[in-house]
């Protein structure tokens, strides 16, 4: 298995929008963001960043089956990636579980909370959210 | 008589399950008769995305939903396990931050093979008694091992429960009135560092394993309290298997009724630290106010903790924000064949 990047560091930064969705949101045009922004897209100078963890609902936009993995999710395979815009707005990409529910463009989904890969061996132990259909 | 009582509570069963026939066929063994000994017909399994971390993070956030406090409320997170991801690194802390808990906590991992959940109650129970804390988290989460072709491998499952204790009278759905513990060294099932699997003593587990400990703790239990069996309205026993925990109750003279509700082993196998506090959160689903509920888990190496438990009228307040464990339990369950089984459990190597 692969190491996607260098463990400690990044697996760090990005524990809270990992574990929880927290991203933020511009207090000037109420728009959210995730991940989180240090500048509003729409309001550059003027922006006023807070920060935001999400509720983890929202409904499926698009999704795949992936059959041909990259090396990190070679044993994993098939699985099912999607786009779900979360009831707050932003659009976030997501490993989406199985559970029985058929899904379909417009299938709410909720976090839960997953392993998403595990570095070799040795390496740490990366925590996710993935989207469980409702 | 103690302050401490339960807030709110959580549990979470991954939905694979491998029934007692799949694991019979592979080993050529009677599936009736393993059904019929040990009192099981199927069991949890977890996914491949899923280990003591992530279960010990579904309950512990249906917990908090249940509870309806502030996580950052929260002083203490004990993690019980005997399958902690990680031989050095808490589960804990994963915990602690995907209920997005405050900073300022007390953490630490457990262990206590099967009882490890119920230890963590007991030290939670002692900071909030003692004011050093509001609110402290106990869970006990397991994806125990089984070896292949042991009997083992029909039960060890995967499971856990997480409980929230605090003191405020308006918000305990159930009182602790008392908790005793029986602990000796007892070398009936072990796992040495970087083993795979668990090994243990056959016939020995069950006479001076469990039945020693279960019993002994249940009885000083009773005689401090002053309670009889029947002054209880249900009693939770760990279950390892769905046969000694009837037998327990029997040789203690309780009876099958006081431990239906909470016996979930024949349907989910033994979630070890999960296990009895599993049992616990299904006997509350249905409980009153007013109920009585005995408690007392057992782990191998070995000890008991009991409980008496008493459950209080806000319970019926909180229900509408709680998921049933049942309800869990029969949610998307999807069947496995033996292979996936050993896929998901990651026993297959590929070098």
């Amino acid at each position: 298995m692969i190491t996607m990047e260098k463990p400690s560091a990044s697996l760090w930064r990005k524990i809270k929008p990992r574990y929880n969705l927290s991203g933020n949101i511009c207090k000037n045009c109420s728009t959210a963001y995730f991940p989180p922004r240090i500048v509003c897209r729409k309001c550059g100078r003027n922006s006023k960043m807070e920060s935001m963890t999400f509720s983890g609902n929202g409904e499926i936009i698009s999704f795949t089956e992936i059959r041909v993995p990259p090396d990190t999710f070679r044993d994993e395979a098939p699985y099912t990636v999607g786009v779900v815009k979360l009831d707050e707005g932003p659009l976030v990409e997501g490993h989406i579980l199985e559970n029985g529910i058929k899904i379909d463009i417009g299938t709410k989904v909720k976090a839960a909370f997953r392993k998403m890969y595990v570095d070799g061996e040795e390496g740490p132990i990366y925590y996710h959210y993935k989207f469980e259909p409702v | 008589m103690l302050m401490a009582g339960i807030v709110g509570y959580g549990a979470y069963i991954p939905i694979y399950r491998i029934k007692v026939e799949e694991i019979a066929k592979i080993w050529s063994e009677d599936a009736e008769a393993i059904k019929h000994g040990l009192g099981i017909i199927e069991k949890s399994v977890p996914g491949r995305d899923e280990d003591a971390a992530t279960i010990a993070v579904e309950a512990a956030r249906r917990a908090i939903k249940h509870s309806g406090i502030n996580s950052g409320a929260i002083g203490a997170i004990y993690v019980g396990s005997e399958s902690h991801p990680y031989a050095v690194k808490p589960t804990a802390t994963v915990v602690k931050e995907a209920i997005q808990a405050n900073d300022r906590m007390m953490a630490a991992d457990l262990e206590f093979a099967c009882k490890a959940g119920t230890a963590g109650i007991q030290m939670a129970m002692g900071l909030v008694d003692s004011g050093i804390i509001k609110y402290g988290m106990a869970a006990g989460s397991d994806t125990s091992q089984g070896r292949p072709g042991d009997a083992l491998e029909y039960t060890a499952s995967a499971g856990g429960a997480a409980f929230i204790i605090g003191k405020e009278k308006a918000e305990t759905i159930a009182d602790i009135i008392k908790t005793v513990s029986f602990t000796t060294d007892t070398p009936d099932f072990w796992r040495r560092e970087g083993a795979s699997f668990p090994t243990h003593s056959g016939r020995f587990t069950g006479e001076p394993g469990y039945f020693r400990h279960v019993t002994s703790a249940t009885k000083m239990l009773l005689e401090d309290t002053g309670f009889k069996p029947s002054d209880f309205s249900y009693a939770v026993f760990h279950q390892p298997n769905g046969k000694f925990p009837r037998n327990v109750a029997k040789m203690l003279g309780f009876t099958e009724e006081q431990i239906a509700p909470g016996l979930m082993t024949p349907i989910i196998g033994n979630t070890y630290s999960g296990s009895s506090i599993i049992g616990l959160a299904a006997t509350l689903d249905v409980a009153k106010p007013g109920d009585r509920i005995l408690l007392t888990s057992f782990g191998s190496g070995a000890g008991s903790d009991s409980f008496a438990i008493e459950v209080t009228e806000n319970i019926d307040a909180k229900r509408a924000k709680l998921v049933k464990v049942r309800d869990i339990a029969d949610a998307h369950k999807k069947y496995i064949d033996y292979s996936t089984y050993l896929k998901n459990r990651n026993t297959i190597k590929k070098r």
